[in-house]
């Protein structure tokens, strides 16, 4: 067992937009026993000494916790890089200076599409200026600038100009993370899963951009895995290398493993050290001995680790068996079907999204 | 599910010469992680962990100094610095954004 590199910290899942794509639980009600700051700084300590050297500040919307700069401050105090992962909204000017005077290193800021009209309907708000002015305070205060875009079947058309935009506002990286299905875009996903057609022309267009930008801006590209032959080698392994606390304090894997029936581990009965050794949800799924076939005997299981265990919960009932995106998965037909769906040719791209509630 | 990157960037292949003066990129920080007893590089969205002597060639690259100046001032140190050994780590760094050559320092003499 080695240490965990990052720690992913869901300060809230409280959050001003309301993305139909959002991966975050729809049991919104049992995280509002938010932990506390003395909490919060407790589990930094504790997840520093494990061996973590990155903190992303993450949720639902950080910035509306009123103790962020207190968070911000003790993660800068203990080594950790901090990134801030946010919709922006909140991010003024003066809650951005302090955040830069209690050492914040990293800014990642959502948008949900080039144009403010698209953006403020996929958001569910108006929210398309605040994020371009937001991002601007970003680059002004000297911050490397991450700006993230989820793609689905609603604006993956746009993607040239979503890159346009993302050099505008002087991005030092673009994310381009293809919409996973999880939380309510599970709910959403005949919405949002794109058409074959759609992602041939959008990875011709992240090809040629990433040709062009190369020594500017760094573009990531996250595979839709519906359309991959194997599945994503999800979080580099199951409690292998990144660990989250959920809002309520929870530690799991990812975020995701929340649906899964696995015991609950808190930090508000266990210490982290302990959790990440020992807690069932933990151990479930580390390393290959949990793995049947035809993960046990392939070549790739180190590679992949079988891909996500939420995915393999979400689509057959069972954590334990292969993810079905794997073209050698006997659940593969599950992914297939949704594939085929999203290709016929009498299904729209604008379908109605189910936008996720504000708050529980 | 996985929030990091799954695909990652096509890179240009710019290789560090001797009188190339490097530095650790802004959004890039060098330090010591109690845990592991190793030197580590962390970034927005990954860590890269230093063997040997990496940590000590990058506490060198200020801006200031060339790499010839860095493998000189090394060999002070180590026994045996191959300086080719150092710029190919050099390049690899640089390919993976954490060191960058600033363009006062261009590739003039090959």
């Amino acid at each position: 067992m080695d240490s965990p590199f990052g720690l992913l910290a869901e300060l809230t899942y409280r959050c001003p937009l309301a993305c139909a794509y959002c991966s975050n639980p729809l049991n919104m009600a049992d995280y509002t026993d938010e932990l506390t700051t003395d909490e919060w700084r407790r589990v930094l300590a504790e997840a520093r000494d494990l061996g973590v050297l990155q903190c992303h500040l993450s949720g639902g919307e950080p910035l509306l916790r009123r103790d962020l700069v207190e968070i911000v401050a003790t993660a800068y105090d203990l080594g950790l890089y901090t990134n801030l992962v946010t919709s922006a909204l909140g991010l003024s000017r003066q809650k951005a200076e302090q955040l830069r005077a209690a050492g914040l290193d990293h800014v990642q800021v959502s948008i949900q599409a080039d144009e403010p009209a698209v953006s403020d309907r996929i958001a569910g708000t108006p929210s398309f200026h605040r994020k371009i002015e937001a991002m601007g305070v970003v680059k002004e205060l000297g911050w490397p600038l991450t700006v993230n875009v989820v793609l689905h079947r609603q604006n993956i058309d746009r993607v040239a100009a979503v890159l346009e935009l993302a050099e505008e506002v002087g991005a030092d990286r673009l994310e381009l993370a293809n919409t996973q299905y999880y939380g309510w875009a599970w709910r959403n996903r005949d919405a949002l899963l794109p058409s074959r057609a759609q992602l041939e022309a959008a990875e011709v267009v992240v090809r040629a951009a990433r040709e062009r930008l190369r020594d500017r801006m760094d573009v990531i590209y996250v595979i839709p895995d519906y359309y991959s032959r194997f599945p994503k080698p999800c979080m580099g392994g199951w409690a292998a290398r990144q660990l989250t606390v959920t809002p309520n304090g929870d530690v799991l894997p990812c975020p995701a493993a929340q649906s899964l029936p696995l015991p609950r581990a808190s930090v508000r009965a266990d210490p982290l050290a302990r959790i990440w050794a020992e807690a069932p949800v933990m151990t479930a799924f580390r390393g290959t001995d949990w793995m049947p076939d035809p993960c046990r005997s392939c070549d790739r299981r180190e590679l992949d680790f079988g891909g996500c265990r939420c995915q393999a919960f979400q689509l057959t009932g069972d954590a334990a068996r292969t993810d079905p995106v794997c073209h050698l998965s006997p659940d593969h037909a599950l992914v297939a079907e949704a594939v085929r769906a999203a290709n016929a040719e009498t299904r729209p791209t604008d379908l109605l999204l189910v936008p996720r509630p504000h708050r529980a | 599910m996985d929030p990091l990157t799954t695909a990652t960037t096509a890179r240009s292949r710019v290789a560090v010469t001797g009188s190339d003066r490097p530095r650790l990129a802004r959004h890039v920080r060098l330090s010591f992680c109690r845990t592991r007893q190793r030197h580590i590089l962390q970034l927005p969205e990954t860590v890269v962990v230093l063997h040997g002597s990496g940590a000590h060639i990058l506490e060198l690259c200020d801006g200031r100094r060339t790499v010839a100046e860095i493998v000189a001032e090394l060999g002070t140190r180590y026994q045996q610095v191959p300086d080719d050994e150092v710029r190919r780590f050099l390049t690899r760094l640089v390919a993976r954004r954490c060191v960058e050559l600033p363009q006062s320092a261009e590739n003039a003499d090959g």
